[in-house]
């Protein structure tokens, strides 16, 4: 800006055209970053619609029409919806002990809350089967107990649970330790509860940070793969969530399928993006404000 | 065991209160009383305990040992929200969320609702107060448009719409620049005289609390050096560290000599210790130094080295051979020119007043053993 640009004496600002090394260099960098997002992530993902829809309409909607497909719809909803509002609480409570508190062993719970993250998720998955399968250290006690967990629907969202854990507390971490405690001090000075500073004061100030958590955790925990497939088991129509259904029907060779289901999933992560571009867009301003140093 | 007259009723009484955090100790058996309708500053450099006290009181933190009492009960087993307290924090704290007049209106909206006012009630005190704080048609602002001075009256009126019976400022004008904070400090002080609430305000800035306050506690490591009226603070400080820390001062080592306590030419009669202590420190202002003082009087023969012309008044730096020490003097602006001030020139200079400690050794960490307020006899005039 300073280079190319400068200041009259009325004020305004003149721009003054770039030199044209200059000129050349900045239409490379900027074709070099289209090209690259052209070849690794639009064409993967044009891939995708092209081939679910590779023998028209009416196969692409008889695939999906399936029982097995709606189930797995089914399951995959079922997961996000149990996942994701336990995060909420999760992430807030470990959030709000991060940033307002002082303890021992915190720089530990900090690096507790990343393990997820760092963790391959096959490993986050076999954990669950050491835990609770047949062979596991609570297997048989559950077994005698007749409570399924590996190779069932609990086993599947306590691996999402593991898997999003870090979404929403990291998103909110960094936020609540800038914004500080003085508006939750104030609140409570001026006479307000417990809870009416939390749904008064601090939840409006984490909103928008707490919305991304929640739509980045949604969309991870509809995606998720490595360690779901590890407590699955693959049962079709019972145990199969939508990744591992697109999976499955790739190795049975059955790509319409296959291609069919992962479009839904890349709709519903798109979808995912489009809300969060809209909100920034609608919310700019506001979103701006709630920013630390934005006061 | 303390009497309790009609008058004080609402006295609040600190006692013995201590607060340790883990590396130093933020609160250090400090006691204070504060009148009713009273306005207090709470003086010191960052990390005196000011700070801490005002948390205390305002129940955000607790404690160790010590306790608060209002009219006789305990202040400080009431929550937060119990003790109708107003607090404005140093950079206000203004929900950022809300409305000029939501901000405003929270205390009385929080309120269980059997002793809520209804919200036409609440609308009217919020008017009254924005009014009163000069901010009336500001209510649907956001606290990101308005300035500095704007926010601090939003927290004031935001404070004062509970009704408190204590009103606590964390450094009020720390956050503003000059114009604006002299222009809110009058203000300040006018609001107080009208609404008669007792007041405690923290602050760094000697000049803001011997201007504004009624009293001024001068805090240092957690301890009270000093409280009193402005005045007092200024003409007679307790310590060492309230000669320091409140306006400009000149540090003289004294040593015992014949008997007389004196540093170089100048010796002073009447010390009161009969020459048991061979060391001493006297603090003299830069305004409390004359200088044409009489032969017939001791004083240092010094040259004028510099004239800082300051508006109203004027700081000479004067350099006294002898000692191999430079002095400040103040005097007022027009009476440069009167005395005919030059760099260069010769005076005879000697302290008109001082404070005199006496130390059990000299250096540094010497300890105080004594203090002597002291007066030159028939003082010469500047």
């Amino acid at each position: 800006m300073t280079a190319s640009s400068t200041t009259s004496a009325t004020g305004i600002r003149h721009r003054r055209a770039p030199h044209w090394p200059r000129k050349i260099g900045r239409s490379l960098l900027i074709l070099a970053a289209v090209i690259f997002l052209a070849v690794f992530l639009v064409l993967p993902l044009s891939v995708v619609f092209v081939e679910a829809f590779r023998q028209g309409m009416h196969a692409y909607l008889s695939t999906i029409k399936q029982p097995e497909a709606l189930s797995a719809i089914r399951l995959t909803l079922l997961v996000a919806v149990i996942a994701v509002p336990l995060n909420i609480v999760f992430g807030i409570a470990a959030a709000w002990a991060m940033a307002r508190f002082e303890f021992r062993g915190k720089a530990l719970l900090g690096a507790f809350i990343d393990l997820p993250f760092s963790i391959s998720p096959v490993i986050s998955g076999l954990v669950y089967v050491l835990l609770f399968g047949a062979q596991g250290w609570f297997g048989p006690w559950l077994q005698a107990h007749h409570v399924k967990i590996i190779f069932a629907v609990p086993g599947l969202v306590l691996a999402t649970i593991f898997i999003t854990l870090p979404f929403i507390a990291r998103e909110l971490i960094p936020l609540m330790q800038a914004q500080g405690s003085d508006e939750e001090e104030a609140a409570r000075v001026l006479g307000a509860g417990g809870w009416q500073m939390f749904f008064r004061v601090t939840l409006p100030n984490i909103r928008w940070a707490l919305l991304y958590g929640v739509l980045l955790c949604n969309a991870r925990a509809m995606g998720e793969f490595g360690a779901v497939s590890v407590v699955s088991g693959h049962i079709r129509g019972l145990t199969t969530t939508m990744p591992l259904e697109v999976e499955m029907r790739y190795n049975e060779y059955d790509y319409v399928g296959a291609f069919a289901v992962a479009s839904l999933l890349a709709l519903l992560a798109l979808l995912t993006l489009a809300i969060k571009t809209l909100l920034e867009w609608r919310y700019g301003d506001e979103i701006a404000a709630h920013a630390p140093g934005g006061h | 065991m303390r009497q309790v007259d009609t008058e004080t009723t609402m006295t609040l009484e600190l006692s013995h209160l201590s607060r340790r955090f883990t590396d130093f100790a933020a609160l250090d058996d400090v006691s204070l009383s504060i009148a009713p309708g009273e306005f207090l500053a709470l003086l010191g450099p960052s990390g005196s305990g000011k700070t801490t006290l005002l948390r205390i009181l305002a129940g955000l933190d607790y404690p160790d040992s010590g306790s608060v009492d209002l009219d006789g009960q305990n202040f400080l087993a009431a929550p937060a929200r119990e003790r109708k307290i107003g607090l404005v924090f140093q950079h206000y704290a203004l929900f950022r969320h809300l409305t000029v007049a939501e901000n405003v209106a929270f205390g009385l909206r929080v309120r269980k609702r059997r002793l809520r006012p209804s919200k036409k009630a609440i609308a009217e005190r919020v008017e009254q107060l924005l009014q009163r704080v000069q901010l009336d048609g500001f209510g649907h602002r956001y606290p990101t448009q308005l300035s500095g001075g704007q926010r601090q009256r939003v927290a004031l009126a935001r404070a004062l719409a509970v009704e408190p019976s204590l009103l606590l400022l964390d450094e009020p004008f720390g956050a503003l620049d000059a114009q604006v904070r002299l222009t809110l400090r009058r203000w300040l002080r006018e609001l107080h005289e009208d609404l008669e609430l007792t007041t405690i305000f923290v602050t760094h800035d000697q000049e803001e609390a011997l201007e504004l306050a009624d009293r001024v506690a001068v805090m240092n490591r957690g301890r009270i050096e000093q409280v009193g009226t402005p005045e007092a603070i200024y003409q007679q400080p307790a310590t060492p560290f309230v000669c320091e820390f409140i306006g400009k001062v000149n540090k003289l080592p004294l040593t015992l000599s014949g008997g007389r306590l004196g540093m170089g030419e100048w010796l002073l009669d009447g010390e009161p210790w009969n020459g048991e202590h061979a060391h001493a420190v006297a603090y003299v202002r830069p305004e409390h130094l004359a200088l044409d003082v009489p032969e017939t009087q001791p004083a240092w023969s010094a040259r004028l080295r510099h004239v800082y012309l300051a508006g109203s008044v004027a700081h000479l730096e004067l350099y006294v051979p002898s000692l191999d020490h430079t002095l400040e003097a103040d005097i007022a602006g027009e009476d440069v020119a009167k005395l005919g001030l030059q760099p260069g020139a010769q005076l005879r200079v000697a302290p008109r007043s001082a404070v005199v400690f006496a130390m059990d050794k000299s250096g540094e960490d010497a300890a105080v053993q004594g203090r002597w307020v002291w007066q030159a006899k028939n003082a010469p005039h500047a």
